[in-house]
């Protein structure tokens, strides 16, 4: 059949035979073939989370990748992820602690503002991580298939490593200011879960705008500004009147940043109604999100 | 189980193309424009299916063909004829626009070897992620992790980070993994261009045992070579139809035919290289593109040099070398002594016949020098492509290797090999 086989013999001894280079190939199984058709999708997108499901080692490698090429050739490594809310809580502390002379419900400013500052990097840098997931992967999204979804998760599940570490400095700073959670630490799950819920969605509708318009780069480091100080990080949830409260909570990071805050160090955390809001609000971001993802995944290819 | 492995039906894609762009007189005009357009770039971005027509593009158009299990099937074209886009359909990464593909079994597919590899990241890294980026699980990477680093003969650089290696290691490692992928279906485009000539042929014979346990294959590649001895059957795509399924070997030669026959048609300008040569430009008058010929055709090289100051003479020098820039053959009109005909002009006309070149299967480019009788006044580098193709040069229905591991050159002396027993040794 081929070229190599009809060889004239001599020249032959020259080069071993190529069988003995090429390492086993099983053969085909025949058992379980699935089928798949390819054709123009509906108006209408799934959620497609059975496939992401199967795809949980790739989701898991690039969390990894993330995390490996974040501390590679850097001398403090993991440091940073306790230098860095460190600098911020120094800073915000001079600026809006001494000069502003911020309330801070009673609480050391230092650790009222670390509280937040933890939480805050770790939405932060997540959301621009996912932001970029698609277009800082070209190779990714014209070169090979894979649950989509899984290119946007990869930083926020990175981001979760620096976000523990932080949160063993955050522990350690309420200990030596003698701080201690009361009962309101049953809010500690319900509102790192509205985090998240908030980070997915949005990161889902950032990466799959950003790979469409690039525009959306030159907004992002606005976007991460404002909603920095549109959240309760350097001043407290009570600053906002209690009447004003439920429509500050169309900020869904107000409940989580709040509910964080008051479930560590025990202070006055964000009112019923505004929790009620928040947590309409992200899952709308978050269903949406996904839903936009998944609808205008058929086009990444095209445009990247 | 007879149903094909791969069915395409009315397969076709369409892209959208950007409106012409307009040119603006004056400044006025320009910020205008400048001001009107994002909003009309948010109304051609939000839709592509409901765009204009006009500025729509079928890259693929009613195409339909089927594969069976264990055929392996070659997919020839031109640049542009829409082999990426069939690829990229039934690879999943872009969706069609019309038609639909049933693919039956688990599909893997490498456009490109080491999607995702990380320069920070060593070799062990690369490996586990690549492999998961193309669809293995950990514990079949886990199984044949020796096996990877075995074939690509990395050693004990696994744990060095990728960005230490050398370009061929890192091509070595890639290919590595992907030649362990093993799914039921593989579509394949152009992975067999890469690294040296041994590793060349080491992926060759893989993928002839990829090929021989079964599994059924999509094998796009422009080295008609590697197409005619791996594949069965070939299709040939053009401006985005399908215009031709048959036998291999039917196929490659309509293809070689008609890419021939297009050829003649343009006339490429190439210019001349930054330091040796601003200014000058040659003249393709042959049609420009790659010259396509089987081992032992005669090869002719004709253009014309326009330089932007007359000439009294001109010489010609042509290199012919291999695509890493070795040099494998010279022609130079100075040093065999050939005088122009006089000048003074600033448009010469050149041409080389070079006749029959012993030249193996592979491609070739080949640099141009043009001087003024005195020394060199301009190059042009990658004047020209050459694409050698096997072919039966001895005449008796052998073929030589498809690739270029008994060198550059083949030849055909005149042997004398008989017993010597019997010699009388001369004192």
């Amino acid at each position: 059949m081929t070229a190599l086989e009809t060889r004239p013999s001599a020249p032959a001894r020259l080069e071993p035979p190529l069988t003995d280079e090429v390492p086993g190939t099983d053969p085909v199984r025949e058992t379980g073939r699935e089928e798949l058709i390819l054709q123009p999708s509906g108006r209408w997108p799934t959620f497609g989370f059975g496939e992401l499901w199967k795809a949980r080692t790739l989701v898991r490698f690039l969390a990894w990748r993330e995390i490996k090429i974040r501390y590679a050739q850097s001398i403090l490594g993991a440091g940073w992820a306790i230098l860095q809310p460190v600098l911020a809580m120094t800073i915000f502390t001079v600026i809006f602690g001494r000069l502003a002379r911020m309330p801070s419900q009673g609480i050391p400013y230092p650790v009222f503002v670390l509280a937040a500052l933890v939480p805050w990097t770790y939405f932060s840098s997540a959301l621009v991580g996912a932001g970029n997931s698609l277009v800082g992967n070209p190779e990714l999204v014209t070169k090979v298939y894979f649950p989509r979804l899984a290119l946007p998760l990869a930083p926020i599940i990175a981001g979760l490593l620096d976000f523990c570490i932080a949160s063993l400095l955050l522990t350690a700073v309420m200990i030596g200011y003698r701080i201690m959670p009361g009962p309101q630490i049953v809010l500690l799950l319900p509102s790192f879960l509205l985090l998240l819920v908030t980070l997915i969605g949005t990161g889902c509708w950032l990466s799959a705008l950003n790979i469409q318009f690039r525009d959306v780069k030159h907004v992002t480091p606005f976007l991460v500004q404002l909603w920095l100080y549109a959240s309760p990080v350097v001043y407290p949830v009570s600053l906002i009147p209690a009447a004003r409260q439920p429509l500050y909570g169309i900020n869904p990071l107000v409940s989580a940043i709040g509910g964080l805050r008051a479930a560590l160090l025990g202070v006055e955390g964000p009112l019923p109604l505004t929790w009620l809001v928040s947590s309409v609000v992200a899952s709308c971001i978050l269903v949406s999100g996904i839903l936009y993802f998944r609808r205008t995944e058929r086009v990444f290819a095209d445009v990247a | 189980m007879n149903q094909p492995v791969i069915s395409v039906e009315d397969l076709g894609k369409r892209y959208r193309i950007g409106a012409a762009v307009q040119r603006h007189e004056r400044i006025g005009e320009a910020i205008a424009h400048a001001v009107k357009s994002p909003l009309r770039n948010l109304r051609s971005l939000r839709h592509s299916a409901g765009a204009d027509e006009r500025d729509m593009v079928w890259a693929l158009k009613n195409v339909s063909f089927q594969v069976n299990q264990g055929e392996v099937l070659g997919v020839v074209g031109r640049n542009g004829a829409g082999k990426s886009t069939l690829l990229k359909i039934l690879s999943r990464i872009t969706e069609p626009s019309a038609g639909r593909a049933i693919m039956r079994g688990s599909v893997g597919s490498l456009l490109e070897v080491g999607t995702g590899f990380h320069p920070e990241l060593s070799g062990r890294d690369n490996v586990y992620l690549n492999g998961a980026i193309l669809g293995m699980d950990k514990a079949y990477i886990d199984r044949t992790f020796d096996e990877i680093i075995d074939f690509a003969s990395i050693g004990q650089f696994i744990d060095t980070p990728v960005k230490r290696y050398s370009s061929g290691m890192k091509v070595r490692l890639a290919f590595a993994v992907a030649a362990h992928l093993q799914p039921e279906v593989l579509i394949i485009d152009e992975v067999l261009a890469v690294g040296d000539i041994g590793f060349q042929r080491k992926c060759l014979g893989k993928m002839q045992s990829v090929a021989g346990s079964g599994r059924t294959v999509l094998f796009v590649s422009h080295n008609m070579g590697a197409v005619k001895s791996l594949c069965q059957r070939c299709v040939l795509l053009e401006g985005g139809t399908l215009v031709m399924d048959g036998p291999a070997d039917e196929v490659v030669d309509a293809y070689i035919e008609r890419y021939e026959q297009t050829l003649r048609e343009r006339r490429p300008v190439i210019p001349g290289d930054h330091d040796l040569g601003e200014g000058y430009e040659l003249h393709r008058t042959d049609g420009g593109g790659e010259t396509l010929l089987r081992c032992g055709d005669p090869l002719r090289f004709e253009f014309e040099v326009a330089s932007p100051v007359p000439l009294a003479q001109a010489s010609t020098g042509i290199t012919l070398c291999t695509p890493s820039n070795e040099p494998i053959i010279s022609m130079s009109s100075k040093v065999q002594n050939v005088a122009s005909s006089p000048g003074p002009a600033s448009r010469w006309r050149v041409e080389c016949d070079l006749g029959a070149v012993p030249l193996n299967a592979g491609t070739y480019v080949a640099r141009v020098y043009v001087g003024d009788g005195v020394r060199d006044v301009a190059r042009f580098s990658n004047a020209f492509v050459v694409q050698v193709i096997e072919h039966d040069v001895f005449g008796w229905g052998n073929k030589l290797p498809p690739v270029r591991s008994w060198g550059a050159v083949y030849w055909a002396p005149r042997w004398s090999i008989r017993p010597s027993d019997g010699d009388d040794p001369s004192p």
